[in-house]
């Protein structure tokens, strides 16, 4: 990767970089891609967000689902870790609390298949900034 | 479609289960199983307008619903497409009905700054940082502004330190820049060291390059081009995290020389703790730093002075530094706008305790202690009753029902005998005795002294020795002054703020719940039942059938009686375990 | 210098940018009280880690009470040092203190001389509240050859580590543990005897109480006294008679020299002789030596060591052992006063009065505690019996008379025994820093230009300044003289011999403040530094007063050289004079 040499390369980097991630998660074609976010700091770890991770990676690849398994930080629901967040092609995200492995199969299964909503959904409660 | 039902404990005190089961059989009687489904969903935090159930995917959502609107909602908004007008929510202030929960961004209480990506990004990928805008406003401030125009943006933002002091930032920062030296240094604070607060740490590992990138803009306005972050071992994740984040910044030339092509020059050192509470204060962290002993110098002179190396040192916390790029991207006005006059953008605190939806929040400053317990927090868990909340860390004070309603803001919480500090809160509830929670804090304080000065080093050890005097029911009621007088003379002779703040639990206990202390001290009774030594196990002659269960679950034989009989408990034997209360079928034993 | 006015208890006073309260408190006669704080004036020692917290005082505005020991004064700064707010914030901080010492006054060996004590007296403390509950912090007591730890007493004044560390560079005490158990100790609370001690006994000089003490050895001296078989001779070093009358009330400086031969023979020794008759003969070898190397260098010789160092102070030889092994053949081979007299008196003075060596017990009154441990090392002693017996110091000298019932005011003068009572002035000035340079001087300079010296005072070699130099005009030769007294300073000079920077032909170190006349064995100065000097003063007024100026015109040494010992530096003087140097770099050993 060349180096940031100017405000204008910053710039330019990030409408790329932004498209990308836009085209990762807010890829609203149907044939879009299912992103999966685990919250993966202390406290996720600490519940078992590594295990659950490597389950849906390896899971949704045996089962054949087209699925990008990304880590991210603390999303602040620490009483419900480990959490992630299920984002649909085209549709809303949606974070799951309490994901163990069998609450991970569920949703593959369920939501992520079918977009049938399972228990554990956290509604989030805050706003953030733009 | 889905109906997410409230299955948080504030809903299902107020019969969300019930309205499950209900709208579950009208699903059923209307034969709509394949195509509605009704499930339970954590806290929306909005509990006083609870049972809540939101609707998708239109994502209508109704309050206060009973469970005989079950019916109303099955018929006509799923079956003919129609809102029940009158489960919506009224605006309060414009008296509006609004119906998509998206457009209710006021109810949500909670709003992200310092906390802003975390949990969007992968924190191992600076792209995925940028495409967040990180670095951005580190160009603006190196390109288009002078160090002190910059620093007149952050002084106009109100921003103030949130590590504990709630000292300008921005004042903080001027002063470094105008102390001239041929070297100064900038230090992140990440030495989090109150128990229970994690949100320096939370930020680390879940948005490092934001750290970093503040870290740089304060280097460019006070003139350093080193900084170093001071992180306490304890913290592995954190630490691996920013040293991805050091090496990719540095690959991306965003750290290094001649960043943005400006003959600004910086780059940034991890600095490992050994995790020491008072580390965290400022002047005792730089003396760590130098390999010295971790304990506190007296001030002035400030570090922005003489710091790190004898050199001026501008130290800030992460949350401090996690705030700052977005004001430079948004404006100074619009983060001075958020919060109150006094104490501008937002806080994050670490809720814990009795609450049921325990985590990190981050919410305007200015939002009332009820606001967070309540609606963020979801109430008490259990459905207890709440009796105080203990805020900034294990030396801020225990606040009462009539605090509730007081705004959280630095100089608020001072005046009601409480600090911001870190931002911890813990929720206590009727179950806690305040004697033994003042001594549970003290604790912490005893083991984290430094032992420098002579106040802090054994007058907190002798108030931990009395307040234990005192749960033990072997105290007097003279002993209370003794104790205020200790208290009030360690805040204000000691050396640091750890010992000066030390007894705020204490003190603040005393101003709030001196009933419970008298009624250790005069009745020698503990009102919580909290207090091993002064309660005791007793056999209800009524209750007790002699099935001699509890006889035999005793450890230590204290409880005699012929079978069949009524059960004696021998309380000069008792060790009060309890096994013969959990084992007891017919409810016969109490503790009084 | 900008000055600076104030108001201290409603009194105006006008100081320099920069001064503390304290200090200017005291320009008004206002003495706030301080346990902590200790300040020597001239030798540039301070000791202010505002920790003990009982110099507090209002600063109007403050939240907190100021340490006035640390807090500096500013313009129209209002304090007041005497509110009832002040004095119960003192008081209670001073029973904290008290509470965790222990109340073993009585039979404390620093009862009567404790700073501590005397504090509890000043304000009137007469209980102390909750001590039934109060534990205590409790420690393994330390015995090494010179000192004992005692740290239950510590206080944790870090006075000690302020000598240690800031004055010697020694680096054997620092605060260990956190907390209610932080205390002074060496590193990983490791025995004195197995850390880099050199027993120089400053920690001994400023300790307030009675955790560091000197190693007491008058009982054994008392056993030799009362035993009908031994001989006891006793040498008194220079420094002991400028200072052992403080113990007895008498003003600092005042020489007792007659009368501590009086209470000497009193108490029952067998011969009074004096260290300054060995002192005489420690010039003899130590100034044949360093002509010796100058020749050489002259003459060209490329494996002379130059400049040649000191080595009568123990601590010194101690400090070099530790820190510069590999620089263990510069100092000068000669042994010190203290030893050179032990050799002499069990050899030469034991055939003088046919006697054998086990019939002779040695005890030296010694300004020093590095004494103790010197008369110890293996090197000196002959098949288990050491040259020097018993070293005991100034303070315990004082000790013994009262314990003798001898009032030492009371006493008429008396003379030391011939032969090795006999000494110059040359001599007495060792107690002084520089005065063994001046000594050498003397004699060396006679002997190498073989003219007679017009003025024997060396005025530019005496003073406390910690480093000094100096050029001798040798009949043309110019001789380059260091000075250094305190081990910080010596190690200065020493890195520059080490680096091959130093341009002096000879060095002379002491390791205490002012000399063997500051040293850790004399009566306590409790941080009045005008005392050392007065005693320097002293020092040179006896040698001023002595008929005899030049070690080599002592006549009882002319005679010891030709009736005994040959040439100086010859065969025998080397057998018996002289000595070798070990490598005691620690290697720190850490136990799990």
């Amino acid at each position: 990767m060349s180096k940031v040499k100017t405000v204008a390369d910053l710039k330019k980097m990030k409408s790329k970089l932004q498209a990308k991630v836009e085209l990762r998660e807010k890829g609203d074609s149907p044939e879009g891609r299912v992103v999966i976010k685990v919250g993966m700091a202390t406290s996720g770890i600490a519940s078992g967000a590594k295990e659950v991770m490597a389950f849906l990676i390896e899971e949704l690849d045996k089962r054949n689902i087209d699925a990008v398994v990304m880590q991210t930080g603390d999303m602040g629901y620490c009483f419900a870790e480990p959490t992630i967040e299920v984002k649909r092609p085209g549709e809303e995200p949606v974070v799951f609390g309490y994901v163990d492995k069998a609450k991970a199969d569920e949703i593959i299964e369920k939501y992520i298949k079918f977009g049938e909503l399972v228990e554990g959904i956290l509604p989030d409660n805050y706003q953030t900034i733009d | 479609m889905q109906i997410l039902v409230c299955a948080g404990t504030g809903c299902q005190a107020s019969l969300s289960e019930e309205l499950l089961s209900q709208l579950n059989s009208e699903i059923e009687a209307n034969e709509l199983e394949n195509d509605v489904q009704a499930i339970r969903t954590g806290c929306f935090g909005f509990c006083e307008q609870g049972p809540i159930i939101k609707i998708m995917p239109d994502n209508t959502f109704y309050t206060q619903v009973k469970p005989q609107d079950a019916t109303e909602v099955i018929q006509e908004h799923i079956i003919k497409g129609r809102r029940v007008e009158r489960l919506l929510f009224t605006d309060p202030e414009t008296k509006e009905k609004i119906a998509d929960s998206r457009k209710m961004g006021f109810y949500k209480k909670q709003m992200r700054i310092a906390l802003r990506n975390c949990g969007f990004i992968d924190p191992d990928n600076i792209d995925d940082a940028i495409a967040k805008d990180a670095y951005e406003a580190l160009g603006k401030v190196v390109t288009e502004m002078s160090p002190e125009e910059a620093i007149e943006t952050l002084k106009k933002s109100g921003l103030r330190g949130r590590g504990g002091g709630g000292f300008s930032t921005g004042l903080k920062w001027e002063y470094a820049f105008k102390n001239r030296a041929d070297q100064k240094y900038v230090v992140c604070n990440a030495d989090e060291g109150d128990p229970g607060a994690f949100m320096d740490r939370s930020i680390l590992e879940g948005d490092p390059h934001t750290v970093l990138e503040a870290m740089a803009i304060c280097g460019y306005c006070i003139g350093a081009d080193k900084g170093l972050i001071y992180i306490r071992a304890e913290y592995p994740l954190a630490i691996e995290r920013l040293k991805t984040a050091i090496v990719q910044a540095r690959e991306y030339g965003l750290l290094g020389k001649s960043i943005f092509g400006t003959d600004f020059s910086f780059d940034i050192e991890l600095k490992y703790g050994a995790g020491a509470f008072v580390c965290g204060e400022e002047t005792a962290l730089i003396h760590s730093m130098e390999g010295e002993r971790g304990e506190p110098t007296v001030k002035p002179p400030f570090p922005a002075e003489s710091g790190f190396m004898g050199r001026p040192t501008n130290v800030n916390n992460v949350e401090t530094f996690a705030s700052i790029p977005p004001i430079y991207l948004k404006g100074a006005d619009w983060f001075a706008k958020i919060g109150t006059n006094r104490s501008t953008g937002t806080k994050v605190f670490a809720l814990a305790g009795k609450v049921n939806n325990v985590g990190l929040v981050e919410v305007p400053m200015g939002i009332t202690l009820r606001d967070v317990i309540f609606e963020i927090g979801g109430g008490i868990k259990n459905g207890k009753k709440f009796k105080a909340i203990q805020t900034g860390g294990p030396s801020g004070g225990c606040l009462t029902e009539e605090h509730l309603d007081t705004p959280i803001e630095f100089d608020t919480l001072l005046a009601v005998g409480s600090m911001m500090g870190s931002g911890g809160m813990i929720v206590l509830d009727e179950d806690d005795c305040m004697v033994e929670v003042s001594k549970y804090f003290l604790d912490f304080t005893v083991e984290e002294s430094c032992g420098k000065c002579s106040p802090c080093r054994i007058g907190n050890k002798r108030l931990h020795e009395l307040l234990e005097h005192i749960c033990k029911g072997n105290a007097e009621e003279s002993d209370l002054d003794r104790l205020r007088n200790m208290s009030t003379v360690i805040k204000e002779s000691s050396l640091c703020g750890l010992g000066q703040t030390s007894p705020n639990p204490v003190l603040s206990t005393l101003d709030n719940f001196m009933n419970e202390y008298l009624a250790h001290v005069i009745d020698k009774k503990c009102p919580a039942g909290a207090c091993k030594e002064l309660m005791n196990y007793v056999i209800s002659e009524t209750n007790c059938v002699g099935c001699t269960a509890c006889a035999r679950v005793c450890p230590v034989n204290a409880i005699s009686g012929e079978r069949k009989e009524p059960h004696f408990i021998d309380i000069s034997v008792c060790i009060k375990c309890g096994a013969c209360m959990d084992k007891c079928k017919f409810d016969a034993i109490s503790i009084q | 210098m900008k000055n600076i006015e104030l108001k201290i208890d409603n009194r105006k006073v006008n100081v320099p940018t920069g001064t503390t309260v304290l200090m200017a408190a005291r320009e008004l006669g206002i003495d706030i009280p301080t346990l902590c704080y200790m300040k020597l004036n001239d030798l540039d020692i301070e000791c202010a880690p505002a920790g003990c917290r009982v110099c507090v005082v209002e600063v109007e505005g403050r939240r907190n009470l100021a340490p006035a020991c640390a807090t500096k004064c500013e313009e129209g700064m209002v304090v007041k040092t005497h509110t009832p707010r002040v004095l119960n914030a003192r008081r209670t901080v001073m029973e904290f203190i008290l509470s965790d010492h222990p109340k073993d006054c009585l039979v404390c060996s620093k009862s009567g001389h404790c700073d501590l004590q005397d504090m509890a007296i000043k304000m009137g403390i007469r209980e102390i509240p909750g001590i039934e509950i109060a534990e205590m912090s409790s420690y393994r007591l330390d015995t090494s050859p010179s000192i004992i730890r005692d740290l239950d007493k510590c206080i944790m004044c870090r006075r000690c580590e302020t000598m240690c560390n800031d004055f010697q560079t020694v680096g054997a005490l620092s605060a260990v543990n956190r907390g209610f158990m932080a205390a002074v100790a060496p590193a990983f609370e490791m025995n004195l005897e197995h850390s880099t001690c050199t027993y120089c006994g400053q920690c001994v000089a400023v300790c307030p109480t009675g955790a560091l003490t000197e190693v007491d050895h008058t009982p054994e001296v008392l056993r030799a006294l009362a035993d009908p078989d031994k001989i006891v001779v006793v040498q008194t070093a220079p420094a002991v008679r400028a200072a052992l009358g403080e113990d007895f009330g008498m003003e600092p400086g005042t020489l007792v020299t007659g009368k501590m031969v009086s209470a000497l023979r009193a108490l029952g020794f067998d011969y009074v002789f004096d260290t300054d008759f060995a002192a005489d003969l420690t010039i003899m070898e130590e100034g044949t030596e360093l002509l010796d190397r100058i020749k050489r260098h002259l003459d060209g010789d490329k494996s002379v060591k130059l400049p040649i160092l000191t080595s009568c102070c123990p601590g010194w030889v101690n400090f070099f052992e530790s820190y510069f092994p590999d620089m263990k053949d510069v100092p000068s081979t000669a042994k010190s006063p203290q030893q050179m007299f032990g050799a002499i008196a069990k050899t030469y003075f034991a055939d003088t009065i046919e006697k054998s060596r086990k019939d002779i017990v040695v005890v030296s009154i010694m300004p020093c505690l590095a004494k103790k441990y010197e008369c110890q090392r293996d090197e000196f002693s002959i098949e288990g019996s050491p040259d020097v017996d018993y070293s005991i110091s100034t303070r315990e000298l004082a000790s013994f008379i009262k314990r003798a019932n001898i009032d030492l005011k009371l006493l008429e003068d008396d003379d030391f025994d011939a032969p090795m009572g006999e000494s110059t002035g040359a001599g007495v000035i060792f107690g002084a820093t520089g005065g063994v340079i001046e000594a050498a001087v003397r004699t060396a300079y006679e002997i190498f230009t073989k003219k007679k010296l017009e003025k024997v005072d060396f005025e530019q070699l005496r003073g406390m300044e910690g480093v000094r130099s100096a050029t001798i005009d040798f009949d043309g030769l110019p001789v380059n003289i260091g000075i250094a007294h305190g081990l910080g300073n010596a190690r200065k000079l020493l890195e520059d011999v080490r680096d091959g920077k130093s341009e002096f032909h000879a060095i002379e170190v002491m390791a205490c403040p002012g000399g063997c006349i500051g040293g850790g064995g004399q009566p306590l100065h409790h941080g009045n530094s005008d005392i050392i000097k007065a005693r320097a003063a002293a020092i040179y007024q006896e040698d001023r007063n002595k008929p005899i100026r030049k070690s080599h015109e002592n006549p009882f040494i002319t005679k010891l050289y030709d009736e005994f010992l040959g040439e100086p530096n010859g065969e025998k003087a080397h057998k018996l004079l002289h000595t070798s140097y070990f490598d005691k770099k620690k290697k720190v050993v850490v136990k799990q």
